[in-house]
């Protein structure tokens, strides 16, 4: 079962409806409503509250404002900075001042509207530039550097100057935040929460609790989307209803709106590139200054590592000699940024494909020969990452002439150069792209996991691991990894929800680490117990107790035996009645770590992956020259998922994430007003992709011949990397756009590359074509 | 005063009601309501006498409710009937997760006031299989791997169903264009038209 395509293991629930998430539990007696009141000013003083309206309110049970907190109002992941309940400043717009309990949803949600806050306005920092014009930051700036940058610039044949803006992402997953939590009485806190982060939303809910870890228990039945949206994102919803709780000792539920979810939590990242590149005459870039300004908003979160994955990501698949790149963390009154299904790689990798393609035109080279030339390859210094990591298992260039081949590019280019040149007002774009992702926690405490498996003596099992599922499929693959290692059927198992009090101290289900962690651990458990029941098996077989024996099928077979059919074998039942009868522990833990990684972050040097994915996508477009419109013609992909655990599920990771990247780089606008304010609250004004836009060529190929080693059954993470493949289909436009040019040196474009944008850049194009002539 | 007998008095007074002052109305209620009212005399009586019968078949099972005015078909599943296979994405009407079948017309349950289907036969997730066989569309959806974490998914089948019996499922491109009003973050449209296509293409009763 193990490296076959198996269907979700909650299909037939998602089908049905019958799939319980956080929210679709059945309600317990009692349970009370929290409906947030929010601040109409990104940057302001609170002056008074009245709550007199509200208590009028039918249903009205009670407010929780900062007051009610018994514990550390604080839910700061990496810094405590990030106050749960203000007492005097609102620092971004749309922050909850309190929280109203209600008996209902409606009760709660009429008393907030009677809330009166008085606030006083202050000057608020609303965008990277504001905040490095005032010298806002978060912390201190980091680097990271080989070579001698200034000197090899100053050496090249060529030298580039530019900057390129990036927009930040909503997760948008369909399943809004949600957090039921439920006191028993007895000052013990049963939390049921939409988190990626079950561990963390334990600790977060202790803290402001001020109780020990060990009176929360939160549990993640299933999340409806995550994307890193649920990273840290759900601490404080959860928190804010354990208050709640605490203060009423009743049930308490918290379902954000969606224009809440929207407007509350953080998103991805947006970024500031400034570049320098120099460059030869061929097109190999000799050395590169970066830097990078991330939007952190008005806290840390997780800010320090998504800035460091973009600065380990700056390189993408290019070995550049002489590369130094900075990071600033901008501190601006906004929603505090946080993780996004790639973790600030995508911001680095846009930012180093900007660069190529301004290196490929200015030489009017294809693009595609200079990403080629530029490549990590061979081995030593020349397939050395600017932070020291040797790229061991580079597969560049397979994957790279895979897709060529496949996609047929050179002769599809040749016939876009044809249709171009007899269409005016559309043109056809081709561009590939590759992407080199490094798999591993930067955190390197995070690199760890446990599982713990029950057998019951009918031979079923219940199956733990500390991972979350929403959607990526998790639950699934460790099922494959415990029936392959325990030799059972699928059918045995039952999966059990991801809780604190079955594996605790877990880390998040993020960074692609879920499966190749967790799934070490569960085989790890799996091996233990079968070290237990061989003996057994052994003795049942009357043959010695260290006789090696086969599990497989629901039987422990003599492997001795030649012929299948004439093998002895017992029942893997039989097996588990005997270990009970003969008093031996069917529950088994298991654990793993991820060796040989390291990182020193003094130095900015290290190891910090424990291998790299690899994938390279083919877009092509057609581009409205009056509209500026486009539509995605057709997509070809090669991913590296090393030996799929399962196909049908690596495949869906590879198109959504695809699909996801497409909607960053060209439709997901968020506007905020000048005010602060969020006008994109909506999916009526928050464009994501729908079954409209998606490429009705759409050919996915997974390598072949591609096991990892050191990896759970040699498969590879396979969540964050397809999202960059989409960085093609940003390039395919801009190649579009040129095509209305006359081989242009330069063809700037905004992120997102929305219609309007794409306009903009035509517009650049044809007018420098025009004072040319 | 039972909670039955209160309702009759609030249903026959309704009429009444609109035409005379609360103060006139309240010279008519019984004392028990208002001592039960106390203070908050407007909410007691919004709640008293602004609950609406409603009848209605959910999955071919018939209900006599009593709702207010403003609670949607969605809220009326999900929190009083708890059939929460429908799923509530954005509330406004454009993502399509909350979609039902009304009369065998696939609808934005958030967009309709569950009032307004007075007399109505609502199809929902949790009534599209015939028992433990599973819908043909659902099947699909298994089969072609149509979902990811399964929130947009009842929304999606429900009007992938709705898709094939208007006759707008002729082509993968008249799929895509009639399947756009259901947003699925994970990403899953290419599976999600295999599936519609296949079911289309078998031609079976849908």
């Amino acid at each position: 079962m193990i490296h076959q395509s198996k269907s979700h293991e909650s299909a037939i629930g998602h089908v049905t409806g019958k799939a319980v998430y956080t929210d679709e539990q059945r309600p317990p007696v009692g349970m009370l409503s929290l409906y947030p009141v929010m601040a109409p000013h990104a940057h302001a003083r609170i002056k008074t509250i009245d709550l007199s309206g509200a208590e009028e309110i039918d249903g009205y049970v009670t407010v929780i404002t900062a007051s009610d907190i018994p514990g550390i109002n604080n839910t700061g992941v990496i810094l405590a900075d990030e106050i749960l309940l203000p007492t005097e400043e609102i620092s971004y717009w749309g922050q909850a001042v309190l929280w109203v309990v209600g008996e209902t949803d409606i009760a709660a949600q009429r008393a907030a509207e009677q809330v009166k806050v008085e606030y006083e306005p202050l000057t608020a920092i609303l965008s990277i530039a504001d905040a490095i014009a005032a010298d806002r930051f978060h912390g201190q700036p980091t680097q990271i550097s080989r070579g001698a940058v200034e000197t090899a610039l100053a050496q090249s044949d060529h030298r580039l100057t530019g900057a390129l803006e990036i927009q930040g992402q909503d997760h948008f997953y369909l399943e809004t935040h949600t957090s039921w939590v439920i006191p028993d009485g007895e000052g013990h806190f049963q939390v049921y929460s939409s988190t990626q982060h079950p561990t963390e939303t334990q600790a977060i809910v202790a803290r402001v609790l001020g109780i020990a870890k060990n009176q929360v228990v939160v549990t993640c039945l299933r999340m409806g989307g995550g994307f890193g949206g649920k990273e840290t994102q759900a601490n404080p919803f959860a928190a804010v209803a354990a208050i709640a709780a605490y203060k009423t000792g009743q049930p308490v539920r918290v379902k954000l709106k969606r224009e809440q979810d929207m407007i509350l939590t953080g998103k991805r990242h947006a970024f500031l590139g400034q570049y320098e590149v120099g460059f030869t005459v061929e097109g190999q870039i000799t050395a590169l200054a970066v830097k990078l300004y991330a939007d952190g908003g008005w806290s840390l979160d997780l800010s320090p590592p998504v800035l460091l994955r973009a600065m380990v990501h700056v390189d993408n698949a290019y070995y550049i000699p002489h590369l130094t790149v900075q990071g600033w963390i901008a501190k601006t009154h906004k929603v505090s940024n946080t993780a996004f299904r790639g973790f600030g790689g995508p911001q680095g990798m846009v930012v180093i494909e900007e660069v190529i393609d301004r290196v490929a035109r200015a030489l009017q080279l294809p693009p595609e020969e200079v990403r080629e030339r530029n490549f990590y390859r061979g081995s030593g210094e020349r397939n050395t990452t600017h932070y020291g990591q040797e790229i061991v298992d580079n597969r560049l260039d397979r994957i790279w002439q895979e897709l060529l081949d496949r996609s047929n590019f050179s002769q599809r280019r040749s016939e876009i150069a044809q249709f171009n040149h007899t269409n005016v007002d559309k043109k056809r774009g081709l561009a590939i792209t590759p992407v080199k992702f490094g798999i591993s926690f930067n955190k390197v405490q995070y690199n760890q996991a446990g599982a713990f498996v029950l057998i019951y003596t009918d031979g079923s099992i219940q199956l733990n691991h500390g991972g979350t599922e929403m959607g990526q499929g998790l639950h699934t693959k460790m099922l494959q990894v415990a029936a392959k290692s325990l030799g059972v059927s699928l059918q045995r198992f039952r999966m059990m929800p991801t809780s604190t009090d079955k594996v605790p101290n877990t880390s998040a289900t993020a960074a692609s680490s879920g499966s190749d962690l967790n799934g070490q651990a569960v085989k790890d458990a799996c091996e233990a117990l079968k070290a237990r029941l061989k003996p057994i098996a052994a003795r049942l077989l009357e043959l010695p107790e260290d006789t090696t024996l086969e599990f497989a099928e629901d039987w422990i077979y003599y492997t001795e035996d030649n012929a299948r059919d004439n093998k002895r074998k017992i029942t893997f039942e039989a097996v588990v009645q005997k270990a009970y009868d003969d008093r031996i522990s069917l529950s088994a833990t298991g654990y793993y770590r991820t060796p040989t990684i390291f990182w020193n972050p003094e130095t900015g040097k290290g190891n910090p992956f424990y291998y790299f994915a690899y994938g390279a996508a083919v877009s092509e477009v057609e581009v409205d020259g009056l509209t500026g419109m486009f539509k995605l013609r057709q997509v070809d992909i090669v991913h590296d998922v090393g030996e799929s655990l399962n196909p049908l599920i690596d495949r869906g990771q590879i198109e959504g994430g695809f699909v996801q990247g497409m909607g960053w780089l060209t439709m997901e606008e968020l506007v905020w007003d000048d005010r602060g304010s969020l006008k994109t609250h909506a999916p009526s004004t928050y464009k994501i992709p729908t079954i409209r836009e998606v490429p009705e060529n759409f050919n996915v190929h997974l390598l072949q011949r591609a096991a990892q080693e050191g990896v759970i059954y040699g498969s590879k993470a396979v969540g964050e990397p397809p999202l960059m493949l989409a960085i093609s289909v940003r390039e395919a436009i801009r190649e579009a756009i040129a095509a209305f040019g006359h081989h242009p040196a330069r063809v700037a474009l905004a992120s997102p590359a929305t219609p309007e944008k794409i306009l903009t850049a035509i517009e650049q194009i044809t007018a420098e074509v025009e004072i040319v002539s | 005063m039972s909670e039955v007998d209160q309702n009759q008095a609030g249903d026959t007074r309704r009429d009444f009601l609109k035409k005379t002052s609360l103060a006139a109305a309240l010279s008519l209620t019984p004392i028990t309501i208002l001592k039960a009212a106390d203070q908050k005399v407007d909410e007691r009586f919004a709640e008293l006498f602004e609950k609406i019968p409603l009848n209605l078949k959910v999955n071919n099972k018939p209900y006599n409710l009593k709702v207010e005015p403003r609670v949607t078909l969605l809220d009326l599943l999900r929190e009083q009937l708890h059939l929460t296979g429908t799923k509530k994405g954005c509330d406004h009407g454009q993502c399509g997760a909350c979609t039902v079948h009304v009369d065998g017309e696939r609808i934005n349950s958030c967009l309709s006031l569950a009032v307004m289907n007075e007399g109505k036969s609502i199809t929902t997730i949790e009534g599209l299989a015939n028992g433990n066989e599973l819908h043909p569309m659902q099947a699909a959806f298994i089969k072609h791997d149509g979902f990811q974490c399964g929130y947009c998914t009842p929304g999606q089948i429900m009007s992938a169903v709705a898709c094939v019996r208007e006759g707008h499922a002729n082509s993968r491109d008249e799929i895509r264009e009639y399947m756009s009003g259901n947003i699925c973050r994970c990403g899953a449209y290419p599976n999600i038209v295999d599936a519609i296509q296949e079911v289309k293409e078998k031609g079976g009763k849908v």
